[in-house]
């Protein structure tokens, strides 16, 4: 024989370490497959209880009426409107506001101590307990801009509990754009502005989309902070329409009218005497998991939506 | 056409419906906050008043607690503040420095209950100075059996569930059995969400905790009640026996304050009206205990004469008796 063949026995140790390497690649599918399953598992545990606890609860009286001393009345009309209210403010400006600081530090920053400073400010911000932020929403909004216990303190409370969410995902997302659409773009003589505004940012909204998503799933469970800033356990009306009769036909008065969220309703059922109150909350809490999964749900249908217009 | 043009072209077809619906009158508000004790009773009268009222009046209740619920009342953001407890010396300052004055009405009385396990057969009553032995601070560690409450006492451990150190019920079941308010062992099972304490109670023979009369009641069928003994006799806690003044120390009035200047407005008026004239078998529905009329006729009473400031003087105190709380408001 021309070329000396491999020993068999050398063979047999290569074809025995492929297949300990295919046993151990296999051994890893199952435990990453285990670890979702055991996630999955917890949330639909949790979810089912809930459902099974509040299940003679889920009826259109119990999402169209107001709180009540009798737990088979009471409802969470003025909970859910609160918390949808609130979750539009706090989306309308953490949102922008989120997104243009990640834009500034990403693209235009200088990269120096101070944005290094900066940078990792923002993270820490990210990890400050949550009643943090109702007492400086507390001494900022309610008493210094004198803006009162009133959805738009809470919007702006929780825009700011979830505005460091935002930011860390935008600028994760801006800086996963190749830096060859970039340089095209600069080749073809267009500004810093226009390659951000015609190719960046369309190109990172999935990113951004799913920072706000987390942002607002956190924020849309918030107790401490709005009990804080004097969130209501029973208030029997709702906000005044944003459309009214008269021109402009838009008000904005629901802004500075008191409210209470979902959480807070939870909060206060769970720790009632009445145990027929539990069942009650646990409704709330599995209509609270829907209403999540509801925003993430248009969240993620946008995103698609502006991932389809995207072909390079 | 795109999305959001859509989207206007609706909200503008929705706001040119609107157009048509009668619109609502801008009502009253009137805004009430305080001891999460008081809420139900204040959570029912809001209720019932706005039902009565169709609509015109609306009532917000909060649960910021009586100490935060002072601090609102007393910056003037609170029309009525419920609390657990008289109003304390720094809270009467702070009302007079900002220049708000009030109206004190006692609504209700609570009977703070002491509990134990159905299985437990053996502390169906205790002392006053028993339950001291197993509370105060120097029982940290050392109290820690039950034959060491009382001879004759099996030798099981005690375990012990009580309210976390925010709550009123803390501060005045420690004021009225260890002489000292917040003053108290550390070593036991402490939770501000009550049902914590009931599910404790229900699940441990050798439980022994305490927490407002209401939670007893609604769970009635899986737990004792513990007879105490002020050394005059062992009494029940019970409607009766609050409103007689057997059961002492820990029987405790329950208050709102008004102030004064929110009083003039007519639909404060009518609220308090509504609380002393409509209220007591509210108060018995959520597992209160109502006061005899002649309190709410007096109440009432003082209140339109404007009777202002604490018939307490800002000092916590324990054991009163509906008694001598109407001898004392009627001075």
């Amino acid at each position: 024989m021309a070329t000396p063949a491999l020993p068999s026995n050398d063979l047999q140790t290569v074809r025995r370490d492929v297949a300990s390497r295919k046993v151990r690649d296999q051994l890893f599918v199952v435990v990453g497959l285990l670890a979702l399953f055991a996630c999955l598992f917890s949330l639909l545990v949790l979810f089912s209880k809930l459902v099974m606890d509040g299940s003679d609860r889920f009826t259109w009286e119990f999402v169209s009426s107001f709180p009540s001393r009798r737990a088979a009345q009471a409802g969470i009309l003025a909970a859910w409107v609160g918390s949808s209210l609130v979750m539009l403010v706090t989306a309308c400006t953490a949102v922008p506001v989120g997104v243009m600081a990640a834009i500034y530090l990403e693209e235009y920053a200088p990269k120096n101590w101070f944005t290094g400073v900066i940078e990792i400010n923002v993270t820490n911000l990210a990890g400050v307990p949550s009643i943090v932020y109702g007492l400086l929403a507390l001494g900022l909004f309610v008493y210094k801009f004198d803006l009162g216990q009133s959805i738009v303190t809470a919007g702006l409370t929780l825009a700011l509990l979830i505005l460091p969410v935002v930011i860390v995902a935008t600028r994760e997302s801006l800086r996963s754009v190749p830096r060859a659409i970039r340089e095209a773009a600069y080749g073809l003589g267009a500004t810093r502005w226009e390659v951000t505004k015609d190719h960046v940012l369309p190109y990172s909204t999935g990113g951004i989309l799913t920072g706000m998503i987390l942002g607002l799933s956190r924020a849309i469970g918030e107790t401490a902070p709005l009990i804080t800033i004097g969130a209501l356990a029973f208030i029997a009306f709702l906000p005044t329409p944003p459309l009214t009769d008269v021109a402009p036909y838009v008000s904005f008065t629901w802004l500075t009218d008191p409210f209470t969220v979902m959480p807070i309703q939870m909060f206060n059922w769970v720790s009632r005497p009445d145990p027929a109150f539990q069942s009650n909350a646990a409704a709330a809490g599995a209509i609270l998991l829907g209403m999540t999964l509801l925003m993430n749900a248009v969240a993620i249908y946008i995103r698609y939506r502006f991932r389809k217009s995207i072909n390079w | 056409m795109k999305l959001w043009q859509r989207t206007l072209a609706a909200a503008t077809l929705v706001g040119a419906a609107s157009a048509f619906a009668p619109q609502a009158a801008v009502a009253q508000q009137i805004k009430i906050d305080g001891s999460s004790t008081v809420f139900p009773i204040m959570e029912a009268v809001a209720e019932e008043f706005q039902i009565s009222k169709r609509g015109k009046v609306r009532v917000t209740v909060g649960i910021a607690g009586t100490g935060g619920g002072f601090k609102k009342f007393c910056r003037g953001e609170t029309d009525i503040s419920n609390a657990s407890r008289p109003i304390l010396a720094e809270e009467i300052a702070a009302c007079k420095a900002a220049g708000v004055t009030y109206i004190e009405l006692p609504v209700a009385f609570d009977a703070l209950t002491v509990v134990i396990n159905p299985r437990n057969t053996w502390a169906k009553t205790l002392t006053v100075a028993e339950l001291k032995k197993v509370w105060e601070p120097a029982a940290q560690g050392r109290i820690t059996r039950w034959n060491q409450v009382r001879a004759g006492f099996p030798n099981q451990p005690i375990q012990l569930f009580g309210p976390g150190a925010d709550s009123g019920t803390f501060d005045y079941f420690t004021e009225a059995i260890n002489g000292k308010s917040k003053a108290t062992r550390g070593d036991y099972t402490a939770s501000e969400d009550d049902n914590t304490l009931v599910q404790g109670v229900e699940n441990n023979v050798n439980a022994l905790g305490y927490f407002g009369y209401a939670y007893y009641v609604n769970h009635k069928d899986k737990m004792t009640a513990v007879a105490v003994n002020n050394g005059k006799a062992s009494v029940l806690p019970s409607t009766e026996n609050v409103i007689n003044g057997t059961y002492n120390p820990l029987s405790r009035p329950l208050f709102i304050y008004v102030r004064v200047s929110s009083a003039a407005r007519p639909e404060v008026a009518e609220l308090i009206k509504f609380i002393l004239t409509k209220g007591a078998p509210l108060v018995n529905e959520v597992g209160y205990v109502a006061l005899p009329p002649s309190a709410y006729a007096m109440a009432q009473k003082h209140f339109d004469a404007r009777r202002t400031g604490s018939v307490f003087g800002g000092k916590p105190e324990v054991g009163i008796t509906i008694e001598q709380l109407l001898s004392r408001e009627a001075k």
